[in-house]
């Protein structure tokens, strides 16, 4: 029963994956981008590993969703068509796809109970979580505290994140260079920026 | 989107769980699956909603840009602040053994904040990329 529903989840990753691919409209794309995200929630509540699936839920399939269409509402949802084929892109999409699939060659067998990873500090983990940390959940106490540090770097990356985000999209008065009465000057908008741009076209 | 009351008023049945239940997550990660991650993406996605149906304009009303803006800062605060009261106290940083007599307390008290401190970080970071897509002009190309 599990190989069943592994393969069709395989095999609807594979389908979404080629459709995103071939498909034009964005609109569609980007729908499809989070069915995506679901299908590989699904795949990671399979590998019981269900605090991924739930950030890929809510990340994945929810909010980059709606960010993606944020985008297309600004840039439009019709592809455009590449001027020429894009045979150097495939080729280095093809060579690194293949030098990426000859490193999982090296990688200890999948799911094998005498991979290193099992014999670090997973097992004190596991152990000595009820008497250390005493959070039933023991992927909170390894995040939270075990792993504390780390979670706290990736805090601020989100917030760097954002910072990143806010300085290249945020809106508001902002100086620019323009020509007045026949010498760049720079000018500093009072008000907001599209109506001044709509004065300058009329 | 004043003439669909379906997607209006089922918007507005919805969002009072979406939040209630980004709280659940928050408060049980200690026992199932969740945490603070989780939890500040849902009740982003609340606010998120809201805007899709009632527009920019009436969301940034009930939080406006800068609560958004503070929100996202504070989290790191509060997180990186557990770290410096266990430093306080004599401990070494993030060890939460020391915030209470008992050090399994401590380790949940040290849990409970540092998970606050993802939940308002992550909440604010969220509704501010949001906003900041959304609050864009159209561009022509």
């Amino acid at each position: 029963m599990i190989e069943f529903v592994d393969v069709a989840l395989l095999v609807l990753l594979g389908v979404t994956s080629l459709v995103i691919i071939r498909e034009q409209n964005l609109f569609a794309a980007v729908m499809l981008a989070g069915i995506y995200s679901l299908l590989s929630a699904g795949l990671f509540v399979v590998l019981d590993a269900v605090d991924v699936a739930f950030t890929e839920a809510a990340v994945g399939a929810g909010i980059s969703t709606v960010l993606m269409l944020g985008t297309l509402a600004l840039v439009g949802h019709q592809e455009h068509k590449p001027k020429r084929r894009p045979i150097l892109p495939l080729f280095v999409v093809a060579v690194t796809g293949g030098v990426l699939v000859y490193g999982t060659l090296d990688m200890p067998p999948f799911g094998d109970p005498a991979n290193p990873i099992h014999h670090h500090v997973a097992p004190h983990y596991l152990e000595e979580s009820p008497h250390e940390i005493g959070v039933p959940n023991v992927v909170t106490s390894v995040l939270a505290s075990y792993r504390g540090y780390d979670t706290m770097g990736e805090t601020t990356v989100i917030f760097a994140a954002v910072v990143g985000v806010l300085l290249l999209l945020s809106r508001g008065p902002r100086p620019r260079r323009t020509v007045v009465n026949g010498t760049w000057r720079t000018v500093a908008y009072e008000e907001d920026p599209p109506e001044v741009e709509e004065d300058r076209d009329g | 989107m004043d003439d669909r009351v379906i997607l209006r008023v089922g918007a507005k049945i919805l969002i009072p769980f979406i939040l209630l239940f980004a709280l659940y997550v928050q408060f049980h990660g200690d026992y199932g699956p969740g945490g603070g991650f989780q939890a500040g993406v849902i009740f982003a996605a609340a606010f998120v909603l809201y805007a899709l149906v009632y527009g920019l304009g009436n969301v940034q009303r009930a939080l406006p840009p800068q609560a958004v803006y503070v929100c996202a800062a504070l989290g790191v605060l509060i997180y990186a602040g557990v770290g410096f009261v266990t430093l306080a106290l004599g401990g070494d940083f993030l060890a939460y053994n020391v915030l209470n007599h008992n050090p399994e307390h401590g380790q949940e008290y040290g849990i409970l904040f540092v998970e606050l401190g993802v939940l308002v970080t992550v909440f604010g970071s969220m509704v501010a990329i949001f906003y900041a897509f959304a609050g864009r002009r159209k561009v022509d190309v």
